[in-house]
């Protein structure tokens, strides 16, 4: 930052230093960041979850949580220092002049409320405007974020919007005073990738339009390289690297910020199925339903032995459910599932033990698949006196052996509560648990997305080269194309609870395509700052020629 | 919304089977009590054959069930049959206790329901301060003391020491109306003590619990005023426990009121019922009972409903 240009300065901090409450002592985790933004300036803020991202975010309007508190440093806004305004001066600023973005649009607006209502709030309530004439500035915004029907969009409350139009919806409200400065946290993360693309672009659009400043906080790389003028790397509450996001992404300076951009570099080699072998699982022609909502139809699948079989699509197309169907938990309503050529029985109550034990599932929340109350010792060697029958000391050796297979030190984590630990130690205790059984197949229900990005690599990294020592088998579900990338051999894209493309991974990541493949690989945002527009450049080129690649978003 | 009508009519008919149930379930507890009217009326000299007539003057002597059916049947129609003890129609004696009984509750909760809301959204507004802390101790220690003893506080300080209020709440139906509510002041003041700290509670926690949701620090971030926050933002949606524990209080203020009532000689249907327990005047004491449950059923009918509507997710489907 030059100093002749100190005019433009929208928003400065320095040495900004932020406390939290863990346990029942306050422990520092902002330590003295410094933050310069120019007028118009779109700031990226970078890091994994605990990197103080969101916390420096939302210090920038001088707002801390409930259990942070803002102990040292300056933020100066428009000259005015607001860690050390009062709760009044803050609030005249707030909404008018800075105004926030959410990451989940569908918990951070009312459910008790209209959407033109919550729009016209903070400009009728800031004394900025009347009703009406916000009104009309809202069905202005809504059509400019493309929302659908913008006339008539804000009548519904929000249970009755999509993630996708409500997430829009926000980045409208928080456009309604037209603000200096917009904090985006995260607001994509949530989404589908197929939905995320429209809503990057409208934000994008909306802010350059405006002229608006704006702080935008993720953990994806590629997405703020999309985004962003200016990147800061942040790590541990500590800055790592700041620069201008091409000169980053192009020769970042930092050993992280390298590990960062190379993360999505794994990839295991693909093996193809063999021929004339039966395979290990064959889910045939398989149609259920949820009370008497079909969910899916006609869906056949093979996994053969030490294949790893990816499904992908957004939320809603009927993975889940099929991992359900397969594990008998949701009884298939026509069709079969055959494990080694024997047809199971669709509800897993009868099943026989070895059945259950030959097939484990990993889920994608560590936190809620683990009993908090629970130890190490117990988590794992349930299943094994279960399904094995061990006890005492042969049950001791056997959980202690599965813990080394998973990389972590029997002697310090045996004894310890799931709740000591980390996303990723989490993750392998689930995977230690599933292996406990010995299954020959393990179905992986998006087990790396809640997980940050270098950990998650960690983690297919463990689930690959036990897939080469144990001959096992996966069903991956995801809806994540860098993992399908990374570690599948096949490739099944589903839709609306129908295959609608399969194949080998070499394949799949060669066109020609289903429309959906092509929109689904075609969302997956790259570091290359130019890749946004340049997707919406061809799909408009596409459009031309009658073929729509766009989320439904419905 | 005929999803709602649904509901409704469901929660109609649950409804309908619980004052059934209720039905037997008091028509079998005042079976099992010790005694009759008829042991009662004649006293202890009496000899068998004298009982035995009397009871069967009075019908007594048919079996159970049947007087139980003839009993449910008579209700059905309205008719809950004639007090043993005096031969009056029973809607007649009941209906003008019940009136008394519903204008004490209603003046009751005339002044306990908004004082309780507002103490409750005032004491989530500035929870922790100073405030906040005498609000609930005034409010939890007024609802620790038994209802008879914050009575006779009550009347010793308004009635006694400075003789505001009468002391003795007797009123008829010749009383005229600012008259009577200047009569039942104390009795609903000292109602109000007992209900109104679990309503200024319940509203305070709903609302506090919702304030660490995403669209409430939202509205904070709008630069909204504390109090807008509050009223416009957490209240709606913590609507529904505060609804349910009003009516529970609006249900005890109608059914819980013996005690109070005994107090200040109020010509209430608690304390009719308490006189026809023990004169054993049995077809009061059931009559009564339906009345208390029926109540019951109806007002948290009402919750019900009254939660569905201001549940925008059930009022306004996708």
């Amino acid at each position: 930052m030059s100093e002749q240009s100190d005019q433009d300065i929208l928003l400065r901090i320095r040495g900004l230093r932020i406390e939290g409450m863990s346990g029942d002592s306050w422990q520092e985790i902002v330590h003295g960041v410094d933050l310069d933004l120019r007028k118009g300036e779109v700031l990226g803020l970078i890091g994994e979850s605990g990197a103080g991202k969101s916390t420096i975010g939302l210090a920038a309007m001088g707002y801390a949580r409930d259990g942070c508190r803002i102990t040292g440093g300056e933020i100066l806004f428009d000259g005015m220092d607001l860690a050390a305004a009062k709760d009044s001066e803050k609030r005249h600023l707030w909404g008018s002049r800075i105004s926030y973005v959410a990451q989940s649009a569908a918990a951070a607006f009312n459910p008790a409320h209209r959407l033109i209502d919550q729009f016209t709030e903070a400009p009728v309530q800031h004394g900025l405007s009347d009703k009406a004439t916000s009104e009309a500035e809202a069905r202005e915004l809504f059509a400019r974020l493309q929302l659908p029907d913008p006339d008539g969009i804000g009548q519904r409350y929000p249970h009755q919007v999509s993630g996708g139009q409500l997430q829009r919806a926000m980045t409208a409200m928080a456009m309604s005073c037209k603000p200096d400065l917009i904090i985006f946290d995260e607001p994509t993360t949530a989404l589908d990738v197929t939905t995320q693309i429209e809503v990057l672009a409208a934000i994008r659009d909306a802010v350059e339009a405006f002229g608006t400043a704006a702080i935008y906080i993720t953990h994806d790389l590629a997405v703020v390289a999309q985004m962003a003028d200016r990147i800061m790397v942040l790590r541990h509450g500590n800055l790592v690297e700041e620069g201008e996001t091409r000169s980053m992404l192009a020769d970042p300076k930092e050993t992280y910020t390298q590990n960062l951009l190379a993360v999505r570099s794994f990839k295991s080699a693909e093996m193809a199925n063999p021929v004339g072998e039966e395979p290990l699982l064959r889910v045939d022609n398989v149609t259920a339903a949820y009370g008497k909502i079909p969910v899916l139809h006609g869906v056949s699948v093979d996994i053969h032995k030490k294949r790893t079989v990816a499904v992908v699509g957004e939320s809603g197309s009927g993975k889940s459910t099929l991992a359900r169907v397969i594990t008998g938990l949701l009884p298939a309503a026509s069709g079969a599932v055959s494990y080694n050529g024997e047809i199971l029985p669709p509800n897993y109550r009868q099943r026989s033990k070895d059945q259950l034990r030959r097939m484990q599932m990993i889920y994608q929340m560590p936190d809620t698949a683990l009993n908090p109350r629970q130890r190490i010792r117990d988590i794992i060697g349930r299943p094994v006196a279960f399904y094995l029958g061990l006890s005492g000391k042969q049950l001791e050796d056997r959980v202690r052996e599965l813990l080394s297979l998973i990389e972590l030190e029997p002697d310090d984590y045996i004894d310890r509560l799931s709740t000591e630990l980390s996303g990723g130690q989490k993750q392998r205790i689930c995977i230690a648990r599933a292996l406990a059984a010995e299954p020959q197949l393990i179905i992986c229900d998006e087990v790396t997305s809640a997980l940050d990005q270098l950990v998650a690599e960690e983690i297919l990294k463990l689930l690959q080269r036990l897939q080469d020592e144990l001959d096992l088998s996966y069903m991956f579900i995801t809806h994540d194309l860098a993992t399908v990338r990374a570690i599948a051999d096949e490739v099944v894209v589903m839709l609306q609870g129908e295959v609608v493309e399969h194949g080998s991974k070499t394949e799949m990541f060669k066109p020609p395509h289903h429309d959906y493949t092509d929109l689904l690989l075609s969302s997956v945002p790259e570091m290359d700052p130019d890749w946004l527009d340049d997707l919406l450049a061809e799909r408009a080129e596409l459009a031309k020629q009658g073929r729509v690649l766009k989320a439904a978003d419905h | 919304m005929s999803q709602i009508l649904k509901m409704v009519a469901q929660r109609f008919a649950l409804g309908f089977l619980t004052l059934f149930i209720v039905s037997l379930i008091i028509f079998l507890g005042i079976e099992l009590l010790p005694g009759d009217i008829a042991e009662e009326i004649l006293g202890q000299s009496a000899t068998p054959e004298t009982v035995a007539a009397f009871r069967k003057e009075l019908g007594l002597d048919v079996p159970a069930h049947i007087r139980y059916f003839d009993w449910l049947w008579g209700m059905l129609q309205g008719d809950m049959g004639r007090s043993l003890a005096n031969k009056r129609e029973i809607s007649e004696l009941i209906g003008l206790r019940f009136g008394n009984t519903l204008f004490l509750a209603v003046t009751a909760a005339a002044i306990s329901v908004p004082l309780a809301l507002t103490l409750g959204v005032l004491a989530a507004l500035y929870r922790h301060s100073f405030y906040d802390r005498a609000v609930n101790v005034v409010t939890l220690s007024s609802i620790s003391f038994p209802e008879f003893f914050v009575a006779y506080i009550l009347i010793f300080l308004v009635s006694v020491t400075f003789p505001i209020f009468p002391s003795i709440a007797n009123i008829s139906d010749a009383t005229p109306f600012w008259d009577k509510v200047y009569k039942v002041l104390l009795p609903a003041l000292t109602l109000t003590l007992v209900v109104v700290a679990h309503m200024m509670r319940m509203t305070r926690a709903a609302i506090i619990n919702l304030l660490a949701s995403p669209y409430i620090e939202m509205a904070n971030l709008k630069g909204l005023s504390r109090a807008r926050v509050i009223v416009k933002h957490a209240l709606p949606n913590a609507l529904a426990p505060i609804i349910n524990v009003v009516v529970i209080n609006l249900a005890y203020l109608i059914v819980g009121v013996v005690v109070v009532e005994v107090v200040f000689v109020y010509p209430g249907l608690g304390q009719l019922m308490v006189d026809s327990v023990s004169k054993r005047d049995l077809p009061v004491v059931q009559a009564s009972a339906m009345i208390f449950a029926g109540t019951y059923v109806l007002l948290n009918l009402l919750a019900d409903i009254l939660s569905i509507l201001t549940n925008p997710r059930l009022l306004h489907p996708r």
